[in-house]
């Protein structure tokens, strides 16, 4: 072969490129540049950036109830729980405080599957830069609750199987009071 | 004195001092945060003392107190290109050390996430090693375009590009949808076109020949002696793969055979992973066929999951290695019955492989230096983990 041919048949290459990547599509080596921030990629729904916590209806209404499972659980031990207590100072099932430090979370997801009560999950949402790394990226619980109606927004599929659990696990708790508080009256009398 | 008795005696006619040179922590062309301290005479050089640690973490000690599957997103971060593949080495280690089975279906969904890896990981490194030749950007642009399309599959099925965490023991964190196994096959059926055009692109290069032929020439009886694994030992001649010795997960169902090098030059490094590569793709051929629908995790150990504290591995040890892009990478692990591992240790294949750098460099140029470094495939993340 001649000496040369190889750097032509390169350049060949990515003369070729050049021209079809005009005419390609974007999957097939075309243009494929998104202009963000004007224009995004829509994200997959098994995306995950940070944990933010569920409530129902109204923020007061809110899953957790403070068992400090996720705290344990989180490699990086990025989320500090404090439960909350009535004036005699039983503990309540609810946190007085929740606070999750973003600059230290590393976006594993373990909190979400350790979680008992369906109350953390993955968000979507990833622009969180800020100038001030403990106003800014120290999120309190006022800051991490979000509606479910986000969270069936966001990922519909995890949110919809979570909605069935729970309903169903209701269904069954309210049978088993029903149950409970019917009185046995219908029970077989006993062979004397 | 008179001119005509001084005769040129030494081959080192101008006697000069000897150089050295730091190359690093913060040069471009380390891959990351490391040192060369390189002796030169002109422009050879004569010794070479890599210095380490820069991004040393702690990764052991911080596993040792933690649980078991809280470890796993930190194995993400030794190898941040081969998350996946990392992951796969833990998981086997503490199925092994806790004798948990995988379901069928959840060992073609790992075989295939490991070969998807192997293909990022080839194709970037060959980018990255026509960068530190000079070839600016074009190479691994074109890489980058196909790396793309299979870390947008990764994040589509695991939830993130590179901190995959998508392995669990006894199978995978979720399932995978047929539309994704559809964008997978896609994918492969495309990628040997790609290598095609990326071989036409570099293979016969007249410069890149030059530059990489009969340079850092590693022998095989040195390769042996230094452990050195992966492509770079195979390179040199030897005839050692991990997925053909040790046979783990569900290798043994697969044809496929182990590209060799001749010589063990940085040419040979280079053609040994665009050989590997498509190996690979005729491997995820065969798992795109052959995976059925079936449990993604082993039932049993679904409750682990929910509670990791729970998780009590029975007093003993185990190694578990995998084949990783880079080459042996392996877990070693010693339970006392409690949730956290006793001890655990990490055998990675970038530190082990960079044992031979001097031997590789001495006697070369310093521009040599940067594609031998290149070519040898080191990740800081793993090197000083």
């Amino acid at each position: 072969m001649i000496f040369g041919s190889g750097i032509i048949r390169g350049m060949f290459v990515t003369l070729k490129n050049f021209a079809t990547s005009y005419f390609r599509k974007p999957d097939e080596g075309g243009l494929f540049t998104v202009e963000y921030p004007e224009k995004r990629i829509p994200l997959k729904e098994r995306f995950r950036s940070f944990p933010f916590l569920v409530y129902d209806g109204t923020p007061e209404n809110l899953r957790c109830t403070a068992c400090d499972i996720c705290a344990r659980e989180c490699p990086p031990k990025c989320i500090y729980v404090v439960r909350a207590a009535d004036q005699d100072g039983r503990p309540l099932r609810r946190p007085a405080a929740f606070t999750i430090d973003y600059s230290v979370c590393m976006n594993c997801g373990m909190c979400e599957e350790v979680c008992p009560f369906d109350s953390i999950f993955m968000d979507h949402e990833f622009e969180i830069a800020s100038q001030d790394r403990y106003r800014e990226l120290v999120y309190t619980l006022t800051k991490l609750l979000k509606s479910n109606e986000y969270f069936n927004n966001i990922r519909p599929r995890d949110a919809q199987a979570v909605d069935k659990k729970r309903r169903e696990a209701e269904e069954k708790k309210k049978l088993a009071a029903a149950q409970a508080a019917k009185p046995k009256l219908d029970e077989p009398p006993k062979p004397v | 004195m008179d001119e005509k008795t001084v005769t040129v005696q030494d081959t080192n006619p101008m006697d000069t001092e000897t150089l050295e040179v730091n190359f690093g922590p913060q040069h471009p062309s380390t891959h990351g945060v490391f040192r060369m301290n390189i002796v030169l005479d002109g422009e050879t050089i004569v010794s070479v003392k890599p210095v380490m640690g820069y991004l040393h973490r702690n990764h052991e000690q911080i596993a040792e107190n933690l649980t078991y599957a809280a470890v796993m997103p930190y194995t993400d971060r030794l190898d941040y290109f081969n998350s996946m593949a990392n992951n796969f080495g833990y998981a086997l280690a503490v199925e092994k050390l806790a004798r948990i089975e995988v379901p069928e279906r959840a060992q073609y969904i790992r075989v295939i996430m490991a070969e998807l890896t192997r293909l990022v990981n080839h194709v970037s490194v060959i980018g990255f090693l026509l960068n530190d030749l000079g070839a600016f950007f074009t190479p691994v642009l074109y890489a980058f375009r196909e790396r793309e399309k299979i870390l947008d599959i990764f994040e589509a099925i695991s939830g993130s590009r590179m901190m995959c965490n998508y392995f669990r023991f006894g199978g995978v964190k979720r399932d995978v949808s047929d539309a994704d196994l559809e964008q997978i096959r896609k994918i492969v059926q495309k990628f040997p076109a790609f290598l095609d055009e990326f071989e036409a692109l570099l293979t016969k290069n007249e410069i890149l020949c030059m530059r990489c032929q009969n340079v850092g020439v590693l022998p095989p009886d040195l390769a042996v002696n230094a452990s050195i694994t992966g492509p770079v030992l195979r390179a040199s001649g030897v005839n050692y793969d991990i997925r053909k010795v040790d046979r783990y997960s569900i290798y043994e169902r697969f044809s496929f055979r182990i590209p060799l090098g001749d010589k063990g030059d940085v040419y040979d490094r280079y053609y040994v992973r665009i050989l590997e590569m498509r190996e690979s793709v005729k491997i995820l051929e065969q798992a795109l066929k052959g995976i059925r629908p079936g449990e993604f995790i082993h039932p049993k150990s679904t409750s682990f999951l929910k509670l990791p504290r729970n998780f009590k591995p029975p007093v003993g040890e185990a190694y578990g290695r995998v084949e990783s892009p880079k080459g042996e990478l392996g877990y070693y692990l010693v339970s006392d019955g409690t949730p956290q591992p006793w001890r655990y240790h990490v055998r990675s294949p970038s530190l082990i492989n960079l044992t031979v750098l001097e031997d590789l460099c001495v006697g070369h140029k310093v521009a040599d230096a940067i594609i031998i470094l290149g070519s040898i495939d080191i990740i800081l993340g793993e090197l000083d983990r």
